[in-house]
């Protein structure tokens, strides 16, 4: 047979290799000042108290810096480098290859300039405004497009199980992505979720779940199926293994999603589904971690000299503690204690940090030498890497551990008497202080050992002889019949044929997808109506515009859960037939500070503006950011039209003919609760101020919008009791 | 769980085939993936899993080696 010569492209990789650092730093530095301001809050109000700085903000930064551009551009890089090998082909286009590089930067620097300054869509890891959502979506397609090319053009016959999963990635998130962000535009920074409420919950939460499945794992463990056994140098441990995870895996997870709402308004029939899957996820996730460990038989004396393969060893490790802890929190006994605490926040980083990160630190320490074409230039300081994260890692999860199980077991204390023991929700944050203090310099560990990994690979690569092409040669075995005795099998003839591979992965996907999401989004009686609750005024929809712009959803829910000492702190619970005008939803998935979906009518108007200016000053001992420009920042009135206008749109019962009096409406509402702010605030605060021009200056500014909204949480209910007992 | 909640569970028509549904999805296909891969050829599943190191030919492979 005639071997044919070719090259790989490697720039391609060291490209990809540079952005997966330099972003990891970044997102990791982002995520510290985040940790940073929950330890020492005091400092950050008074010396760096600026708004694209507050916590609000740089959450979802974070967030979205470490899954889409650290994470996001290991990927690629792992998958340009593993694809053309495993397919001895090289990529199908240069220019594609680059046009996802440079498209992919692009993307992450518009985060960087829109989330914080409050551009955002308010839906956790998918906070991306609609243009850029359209701009990812492009993105995606280019880098399936590139795939499938070179996956179509190979010299092999079979596709290997690693590149399965890169096929199950790339149609998932594509799904995922496409359908969580139908959103309508109002403008070119500012959108509404098509979907409400519990819609809006559900959806969100399919993608959220989904995006850690088919974003921080199946690629990984592509990934895993590639370098582990080139690492150890033999094949993986069971092939056969290999096969029955990637199909229960990719199965199964879709289903789970709905374990992040227990409890929740949403229905109980789809919570349990959630639970039912989550729990059987284990299997898949266990076999495939024992398959890569497993792969290390008689090969573990390597661990101790081979730096890459200790990176690995620990983020498999990590994976299959992250998947066992899984399925146990989305129990709902378990759950119950652990949601909305730290203990989800350390969940998340023994993920994040502990596998993909490792795993990214062992892929680039292995690709380095071989792009450059050298020896690493200090195993020493790679080994003091992998012990410093390491040590990083425990110290970030150990002191959240603690704190979530601390905070949840206070929120559930009773007092014998009946009454909650620690009735001021500040005691339950307070407490956590010392935890958030040590959990920073675990983060801080971890970012130091990155920047020696960082200094190490610059060293090798200056030392080295960059190999833009790597020479190739093979036969073209794609198309050669090869006689095999027994049967054919349909999954053997499916894995030779790539387009009805990814068919059958999208079935396998969308069954669940569709059993979930689908009776919830036609049957409307799934979503039971209260008479009561009413779309939100002008005034109230502009608040809760500023509320999801600070990323207030980031430390306090919206969502009661029907659970005793939950009513007794805040309220009658949540009922889904509240949350029909609340595009998009926010529950929120974290108490950072205390629930607010019965915050509307319990203080006066003069409490949170001073609240709001400066916590700490109302509210002792608090660790909310100020939000001081409130009170400088105008309200955009000649918006508001456009805005009432979307919702009636998206179905929201407005009158006829309102957008166009919604504007002075807004005022007349502003003009109320900047007179009552003025009047009820202490003298302290009105030294020589004239109260009447306060006012019309207060009833044109941010403040009063967002204090609108916080009164009117919940209050439908309310509302609905008081005619109920009349 | 309680009355506005209970609604959802009892609206949906035909809501108690969901979970057969699932339920049998689940077994037959896993059912058949079991079968296919237990009846696989122990000389297959070792080309299969030895395609990572399938005529290596790449420079740096080489050097390795």
């Amino acid at each position: 047979m005639e071997v044919q010569k070719f090259s790989y492209d490697n720039k391609i990789v060291k490209y990809f290799a540079y952005a997966t650092v330099i972003w990891g730093i970044t997102g990791m530095v982002v995520g510290l000042i985040a940790a940073l301001q929950l330890a020492f809050p005091e400092f950050f109000n008074d010396y760096l108290g600026f708004s694209f700085l507050s916590f609000g903000r740089i959450r979802p930064l974070h967030t979205n810096a470490v899954i889409f551009a650290f994470v996001g551009n290991g990927i690629f890089m792992g998958v340009y480098y593993s694809l053309q090998r495993l397919l001895k082909t090289r990529m199908w286009s240069d220019k594609l290859s680059s046009l996802n590089f440079w498209g992919w930067q692009f993307i992450i620097l518009c985060a960087v300039l829109t989330l914080p300054f409050g551009i955002t869509t308010g839906k956790e890891y998918a906070e991306l405004e609609w243009w850029i959502d359209i701009l990812i979506t492009v993105l995606w397609v280019v880098f399936g497009l590139n795939m499938f090319m070179t996956i179509l053009n190979r010299r092999v016959k079979h596709l290997y199980v690693a590149i399965w999963f890169y096929i199950a990635t790339f149609v998932t998130v594509a799904i995922l992505h496409i359908f969580n962000s139908f959103e309508l535009p109002v403008s070119f920074m500012k959108s509404y979720s098509w979907y409400a409420g519990v819609q809006d919950a559900l959806v969100q939460w399919w993608y959220g779940h989904n995006a850690v499945a088919f974003f921080l794992t199946t690629p990984y463990l592509g990934l895993m199926y590639y370098f582990v056994p080139k690492a150890a140098n033999r094949p993986v441990y069971s092939y056969r293994l290999s096969i029955i995870h990637f199909w229960a895996l990719i199965f199964l997870y879709i289903w789970a999603g709905p374990h992040h709402l227990l409890y929740t308004s949403l229905p109980d029939w789809a919570q349990s589904l959630g639970v039912v899957f989550s729990v059987m996820l284990i299997a898949p996730s266990w076999g495939g971690m024992l398959n890569g460990l497993l792969t290390l038989r008689g090969a573990w004396d390597r661990v101790r000299d081979d730096v890459m393969l200790k990176f690995m060893v620990v983020a498999l490790t990590c994976y299959g503690m992250v998947t066992f802890e899984g399925p146990l929190l989305s129990l709902k006994n378990v759950n119950m204690l652990s949601h909305f605490t730290d203990w989800t926040i350390a969940h998340v980083h023994i993920g994040g940090l502990g596998w993909n990160a490792m795993f990214t630190f062992g892929m680039l320490y292995w690709l380095f030498p071989r792009m450059f074409r050298v020896k690493l230039y200090s195993k020493k300081l790679a080994n003091q890497h992998f012990w410093i994260a390491t040590l990083g890692v425990i110290l970030y999860a150990i002191p959240m551990y603690i704190a979530g199980f601390m905070q949840g077991l206070m929120w559930q204390d009773f007092k014998p008497d009946g009454k909650l023991e620690h009735a001021d929700f500040l005691a339950t944050v307070q407490a956590l202080e010392p935890y958030y203090m040590l959990r920073s310099l675990g983060g801080l560990l971890f970012i130091v050992g990155a920047c020696m990994m960082f200094y190490n690979l610059i060293k090798t690569a200056k030392s080295g002889n960059f190999l833009a092409n790597e020479e190739a040669e093979a036969p073209n075995m794609r198309d050669v019949e090869v006689k095999e005795h027994g049967k054919h099998f349909w999954h053997r003839s499916i894995e030779k044929k790539p387009v009805r591979f990814m068919l059958l992965a999208i079935v396998v996907v969308a069954i669940g997808g569709i059993a979930e999401i689908i009776p919830t989004m036609i049957v409307k009686s799934n979503v039971p109506t209260i008479s009561s609750v009413k779309p939100y005024t002008p005034l109230e929809l502009e608040g809760r515009d500023i509320y999801i712009e600070e990323g207030c959803y980031n430390c306090h829910s919206q969502m009661i859960r029907p659970l005793r000492f939950e009513t007794e702190r805040y309220g009658e619970y949540s009922k889904s037939g509240e949350f029909v005008y609340d595009h998009p939803f926010q529950w929120g998935s974290k108490r950072t500070g205390p629930d607010l979906a019965r915050e509307g009518g319990l203080r006066p108007d003069s409490w949170h503006y001073q609240h709001m200016i400066r916590p700490k000053d109302i509210s002792n001992g608090s660790i909310m950011p100020a939000y001081p420009w409130l009170k400088e920042n105008d309200i955009d009135y000649d918006m508001i039209e456009a805005k009432i206008n979307a919702m009636i749109t998206l179905g929201v019962p407005y009158e006829k003919g309102f957008a166009k009096v919604a504007a002075k409406d807004a005022k007349e509402q502003a003009l109320k609760i900047a007179t009552n702010i003025i009047n009820d605030l202490p003298d302290s605060y009105m030294k020589g101020i004239d109260k009447n021009s306060e006012i019309k200056k207060l009833q044109k500014k941010d403040i009063v919008a967002l204090i609108a909204y916080l009164q009117r949480l919940g209050t439908d209910i309310k509302a609905d009791k008081k005619e109920n007992s009349k | 769980m309680l009355r506005f909640i209970k609604h959802n569970l009892t609206s949906i028509d035909n809501i108690e085939f969901y979970p057969i549904l699932s339920l049998l999805i689940f077994v037959l296909f896993f059912t058949g993936v079991i079968y296919y891969v237990m009846t696989l050829k122990k000389s297959k599943i070792n080309e299969l899993g030895s395609i990572p190191f399938e005529f290596d030919n790449s420079i740096t492979d080489k050097e390795e080696k």
